[in-house]
Formats: C-alpha cells, sequence, structure tokens
C-alpha cells in the first residue's frame, strides 16, 4: 500500500522534474531540475531495498555531478536563452517512443525466455551494504580496480584540459583585460 | 493496481529513457545534451536495481555501481573539453562543431 503511494508519487515527480529538463529554455532551471530528479530517482533505489545504490546516488550525482556542472556553468553564458533545433516534432517524439519500446524488447526477451537463476542470492539477516560489498570485494574486485584507475584518469584528465590558462579571463577579451588591471 | 511489479519500474524506466531520448534529439546546447545524457544513464539504473531486486540476484546492483562511475568520469572529461572549445569559440552550440564537414 505505502509502497504503491511511494511508487506512484516519485514517479510522477521524477518524470515531471526530467521533462522540465528536456523543455525549459533556461540552463538553470534545466540545473535545478535535473538535481532534484537525481534525488527523486535516489528514493526508487531506497524502495528497492538498495540502500547503498540510493546513498552512492546521492553522494555522486547531487554531491559530485551536479556540483561538477554548477562549477561549469559559471565559465558558460547561461543567462541567454537557449536555441533548439527547429525539427519535425512528430518525427523526433515517434522515434523516440520507437527506439525506447525497442530497448524493452531486447531487455525483456532474454528474460521472458529463459527462467533466471539468481548467481548472487540477498540473504536477508545481513544488510544490502554488507551484501554489496562481499559480492563486490570478490567476484567483482578486477571491475572495481579498473573503475577506479577510470576514475583517477578522467580526474587527471579534467584538471588538465579545465586548468589550463585559468588566470586568465574567458569572458574578457585579452587587451580588455589589461585595461581593467592596469 | 496496488502491488508494484517489476513490470511498473519497467515501465517507468522507459518513459525516462524516452524523455531522455527527446532531450538529445532536440537540444543544440552541449550542456543541455550532458544533461539529457544523464537522464539516460539514470534511466538504465532504476532498470538495472528493480530488476535486481525482484529476480533476489545483486549483478544489477553492481552494474548500477559502474555505470554511476562512468557517468561520473564522463562528466569531468566532458565539461573540460566542453571549456576548452568555449574558450576557443566563444559558445557551446552543437551546431558551431560542423567544422569537418566537407
Amino acid at each position: 500500500m505505502f509502497e504503491a503511494i511511494a511508487f506512484y508519487l516519485f514517479a510522477f515527480l521524477t518524470i515531471a522534474m526530467f521533462y522540465i529538463v528536456v523543455t525549459t529554455s533556461q540552463a538553470l532551471y534545466a540545473l535545478s531540475a535535473l538535481a532534484a530528479g537525481m534525488i527523486f530517482i535516489s528514493a526508487f533505489f531506497f524502495i528497492l531495498n538498495a540502500d547503498f545504490l540510493g546513498a552512492i546516488q546521492i553522494i555522486v550525482y547531487t554531491g559530485a555531478v551536479m556540483a561538477l556542472y554548477a562549477f561549469g556553468m559559471m565559465f558558460f553564458d547561461t543567462t541567454r536563452e537557449v536555441k533548439e533545433k527547429k525539427g519535425n516534432k512528430f518525427i523526433i517524439v515517434g522515434m523516440s517512443a520507437l527506439a525506447a519500446a525497442l530497448v524493452v524488447a531486447i531487455f525483456a526477451a532474454p528474460m521472458l525466455s529463459t527462467n533466471i537463476v539468481a548467481l548472487y542470492p540477498s540473504s536477508a539477516d545481513i544488510g544490502n551494504t554488507q551484501e554489496v560489498g562481499m559480492v563486490l570485494f570478490t567476484k567483482y574486485l578486477i571491475p572495481f580496480e579498473l573503475a577506479a584507475v577510470m576514475l583517477l584518469v578522467a580526474m587527471v584528465a579534467g584538471i588538465v584540459l579545465a586548468g589550463k590558462k585559468m588566470d586568465n579571463s574567458i569572458t574578457l577579451e585579452d587587451d580588455t583585460n589589461e585595461k581593467v588591471l592596469s | 493496481m496496488m502491488e508494484i511489479g517489476l513490470n511498473h519500474y519497467l515501465i517507468l524506466s522507459t518513459i525516462l529513457f524516452a524523455i531522455g531520448l527527446v532531450g538529445v534529439m532536440r537540444r543544440k546546447n552541449l550542456l543541455l545534451l550532458f544533461f539529457a545524457t544523464e537522464i539516460l544513464l539514470n534511466s538504465v539504473n532504476i532498470a538495472f536495481a528493480a530488476i535486481s531486486h525482484y529476480y533476489g540476484d545483486l549483478t544489477g546492483q553492481m552494474f548500477a555501481f559502474f555505470v554511476i562511475a562512468i557517468a561520473a568520469s564522463e562528466v569531468a572529461v566532458g565539461l573540460g573539453l566542453l571549456i576548452v572549445w568555449y574558450k576557443r569559440h566563444g559558445n557551446i552550440d552543437l551546431d558551431s562543431l560542423a567544422s569537418m564537414k566537407g
């Protein structure tokens, strides 16, 4: 009963937030709506007993990714209205619906055809975080380490790309910058 | 109706994926294209967590973790490239990226 109420409430909120993200013409509205949608998605993980995943969702997405986007938006001119592609709307919407239905069919076909046996059945006596830790550090240890290296590479790449000539202003031209400074 | 099953979550995931696809197709600003990409990754995460719960298998949650890690590194590298592009050209419109058109 309460699960159904929570599911429908958060489904409505998430869809509304993401709809705002793809339709608004203000970049700041899109950013705040995206952050809210991420938090609402973590509610689904808590409903599904994936507590650790929900906590990671809040920390990584609203903590790191959204902060990074907010930091990046300081560089861009976000007060200007966002121009959009002028195309046939029916083609876009129809193609999106078709592609999404295709994705569902691809995922549902093997599930319907065979009986899935749980490789790592979850037990009730220990918590979700402990289970995740046990599976992550035995079976998925090498992908975990690869993900760690990949994050390190991405961090170095981000610093190198964005940090170059950080002392120069990018909104002012060089000569006007000197004029202001002198 | 009141019993929430796997199909409810899969349908929700499909709706969110379709919203993200519409965003990818109609946006011209590269920053908002990145936002739509985040929506796509998150909708897939919901499907992973739901399948993991209803089949009693933790593998779905593991894949959701790796998807989150990939999304985080994609944002770091992509935003760095976007800042470099903005410094060179002064805008981040998708049409201005067509410099390799013959």
